[in-house]
């Protein structure tokens, strides 16, 4: 038996790490993902007054606050049973566009894109952000560094704080939006439509026209058959914001559906003694274990897994890159891990269209921004799709809303079992007797989680977008035989 | 042109348990990152760079000029990378509220390590857990052993670990703010004694703060933020609800306030002041319409949470640390 520990890797709050084995015909035997964090949110937000909650949760995660706040803000009007006024979702909605905007431009570029542009075999050195802008040139990588800032701008303009949003209260929004702001976030985000077709451009030319790239993609051991979870609205199309929540089985079927307030019912958590994140799974499946098929509990959040489970976009340009996809990939639903990439890029069209439908509203600007209807605070539950998977909060509260318990099913979460299982996968696929095991081997492993943009890894989204890896080989006995570094 | 060859300072930027947000305060710094890189190399930072543990490991001692190191100590792996790199810098400084004063996380401390393992893999009604499963720090499987990192029963800032010669506090710490640091340290400026908060104005949120403020406080109680009609230009003090503000050291540019929110204090004390939560407590007792010492208890025994929002991001760092069990 051969051990690869892979540690560290970088994850959504800090760590994570791989453990792979190999029997002595070099073949691999198992692979465990360990994520060795946790803080304990669900415990501490108790006894702490509902409306606070909101702020507090933002810390979960620096990189994706946006959505910790929006779920938290949706299960607090719920503790209150009020519904925000038109003005206030219409607020949220359009900062939570622009959320979306930052993330998928960032992950594309500074995380998916060196695999493909640069390319998965290319020199470690110049496989990165700054790699990419080698390929595409210093203009188009300030253009990306200008759209993430703008981006940035927008939310720190609704959100009150630049990265631990503030914005939300019971029934509505602290702070409206001026005319004069709203002719501002109009042009930016014709600036992002724009800007988000020419990032589906680039994907055209340089992976779609790669018939290697396309071989990767639908042929390499980068497939997973597993259910389909995603927010949808009442037409069945992607919703980021509200709807119900839809899964669709690996033939495409609906499976279920449920309202956020019905979550028990439908997701369950199982622990494992080897890692302090809990493997979420369909309820009324059961788990069946870390296998894909019909059959399994086991689904994915992503931006691939909300396209299949949804019957298209609401945004022209987006539904018209939705058909194509589908259309070059043999139809719904797609298992191929590596589609992640170009249905993320589905998505930032349809964030980029929607933000400038909303911007466009000159409702928005108007100035009741708070249902003050409330109830006496008592228990809700609020989902969102979070850019790395839905995310539900739960929240109940003594009669003075202090919370009394709390259960948060966080993105990245609904995906662990995925995760290891594409891992797995891809290692089983790459690594083989008589595959000398190198720095391009390890990415290839590692292009197996990219795909997914789990947390662990958004961090990235903004420099040279290379995980720190490290690959010790060691005996059975734990001596390290080999490191193979990637510097 | 001597400038030029001064050697090029050392950093790592690292994390212990911690949401991301410092680094992604440090990499706001856009276009001045390109300064940045004119005066210092980064030799580690695992959100973006791929230097390992074990090339840490090989550093010599003292060989980093300046680690940023944010994000509390929660478990064994903070705690032994809290100590690998003060012995590898010259200057290690505590970066954000969390590895300051423990930080949003250090509010665990209300609660015993228990309290947390039980709510999170036996009690959340999502959970099935019949076996009581927990992780363990090792585990058998069929293939060898996986391990995991301590979880502690306490949430400790960074200084009740290693030796701290600075802090930056924030959650996160205003870009800008890093930026005035860096650049200071890079001119040679003479910095201010060492264990010193940097990056902050000595004085009060309330200086920097536009809200209208009247001289004649009249408070008979308390509110929550959702109970007024917040009219976005009078102080929240004056509209009944608690502000942190005027105990809270500025740097941040009073970003909270200016989206209609009250201040939560993630920038820490003044810097003569112990007790964060303490500070508060007084002064806003002292906000309260009335001499009479009983009145004034009745007012602030109304207070929904006192303890979390007076020590919202303090916990870890004050007299009391976490809740006698």
């Amino acid at each position: 038996m051969t051990r690869y520990s892979i540690d560290p890797i970088t994850r959504l709050e800090g760590h994570g790490k791989i453990e792979i084995f190999t029997n002595d015909d070099g073949e691999v035997e198992n692979v465990y993902f360990q994520v060795p964090e946790l803080r304990g949110f669900e415990k501490f937000v108790e006894g702490r007054p509902v409306e606070e909650v909101p702020q507090i949760v933002t810390k979960i995660c620096g990189v994706c606050p946006g959505c910790h706040h929006m779920a938290s803000g949706k299960a607090v009007d719920a503790v209150f049973g009020v519904e925000p006024t038109n003005t206030a979702k219409m607020i949220r909605e359009l900062f939570y566009m622009a959320h979306f905007v930052h993330s998928h431009i960032a992950h594309f570029y500074a995380l998916g894109a060196p695999d493909f542009v640069v390319g998965p075999g290319a020199p470690k050195a110049e496989r990165n952000v700054l790699g990419v802008i080698n390929k595409v040139g210093v203009e188009i990588g300030t253009e990306v560094l200008k759209q993430r800032r703008i981006a940035q701008e927008i939310q720190a303009l609704i959100g009150g704080h630049q990265t631990h949003v503030v914005m939300n209260v019971p029934g509505g929004v602290r702070k409206g939006i001026k005319e004069d702001e709203r002719l501002d976030i109009v042009a930016k985000s014709k600036g992002f439509v724009e800007f988000a077709k020419f990032s589906m451009k680039i994907f055209n030319d340089v992976v779609l026209a790669n018939k290697d790239y396309v071989d990767i993609i639908v042929n390499g051991p980068y497939s997973l058959k597993i259910h389909s979870m995603g927010l949808v609205d009442a037409n069945n199309k992607v919703n980021f914001y509200d709807g119900k929540v839809r899964v669709v089985d690996t033939t495409g079927k609906e499976l279920l559906t449920y309202k956020p307030n019905e979550y028990l019912e439908n997701i369950a958590e199982r622990v494992e003694p080897w890692s302090y994140l809990k493997f979420p799974y369909l309820k009324k499946v059961g788990w069946k274990g870390f296998v894909e098929g019909q059959d399994s509990g086991v689904y994915h959040a992503t931006p691939l897994s909300r396209l299949n489970a949804s019957d298209g976009m609401a945004t022209p340009v987006a539904q018209e890159e939705y058909e194509r996809m589908y259309s070059v990939l043999g139809g719904k639903p797609v298992n191929n891990t590596l589609a992640m990439h170009w249905a993320r890029l589905v998505e930032l069209i349809y964030a980029a269209e929607h933000c400038l439908e909303l911007a466009e509203n000159k409702e928005i600007t108007g100035t009741d921004l708070r249902n003050k209807m409330y109830q006496t605070p008592k228990e809700g539950v609020g989902i969102v799709e979070a850019q790395r998977g839905t995310l539900t909060h739960h929240y109940q509260t003594d009669d003075r809303g202090l919370v009394t318990k709390a259960n948060l099913i966080v993105g990245t979460t609904n995906n662990h079992a995925p995760i290891s299982m594409s891992i797995k996968k891809a290692a089983q696929g790459i690594i083989k007797k008589g595959v000398k095991v190198d720095d391009g081997i390890l990415n290839m492993v590692e292009m197996a989680f990219r795909a997914y943009d789990p947390c662990f890894s958004c961090a990235t989204h903004s420099l040279p977008g290379k995980m720190p890896m490290i690959l010790n080989i060691r005996k059975a006995d734990g001596d390290i035989i080999q490191t193979i570094k990637r510097d | 042109m001597a400038e030029e060859h001064k050697p090029k300072l050392k950093m790592a930027v690292y994390w212990g348990a911690a949401c991301g947000g410092c680094c992604v305060s440090v990499l706001d710094v856009h276009e001045t990152l390109l300064t940045v890189i004119q005066h210092a190399d980064l030799v580690f930072w695992p959100i973006a760079l791929d230097t390992k543990y074990s090339d840490v490991d090989a550093m010599e001692d003292k060989s980093i000029d300046i680690t940023l190191f944010n994000g509390a100590v929660r478990n064994s792996e903070n705690e032994h990378m809290a100590h690998v790199l003060r012995a590898k810098s010259k200057l290690l400084i505590a970066y954000g509220s969390c590895a300051h004063m423990g930080g949003i996380p250090g509010l665990a401390n209300f609660f015993s390590k228990e309290e947390i393992l039980k709510r999170a893999f036996d009690e959340t009604p999502s959970t099935e857990n019949p076996d009581k499963v927990r992780p363990q720090l090792e585990y058998n499987v069929p293939e060898g052993t996986l391990t995991l990192p301590k979880f502690y029963e306490d949430v400790y800032t960074l200084n009740q670990i290693v030796d701290v010669d600075y802090f930056i506090p924030g959650c996160p710490p205003q870009t800008e703010r890093l930026v005035e640091v860096f650049l200071a340290i890079v001119n040679g400026t003479e910095l201010p004694p060492k264990g010193s908060v940097i990056g902050v104005a000595e004085h009060a949120q309330c200086e920097e703060c536009k809200r209208i403020r009247s001289d004649n406080r009249s408070i008979n109680r308390f509110y929550r933020p959702w109970e007024i009609e917040d009219d976005g230009v009078s102080c929240f003090i004056d509209q009944g609800v608690i502000c942190l503000g005027p105990a809270t050291i500025s740097g941040c540019g009073v970003r909270c306030v200016k989206g209609n929110a009250p201040c939560r204090g993630c920038y820490g004390p003044m810097s003569d002041v112990v007790d964060m939560g303490a500070k508060i407590l007084s002064t806003m007792a002292t906000m309260i319409n009335s001499e009479d010492e009983n009145e004034i208890i009745k007012v602030i025994d109304k207070i929904d949470d006192p303890a979390g929002l007076f020590y919202r991001f303090s916990l870890p760092a004050s007299k009391i640390r976490r809740k006698i069990q």
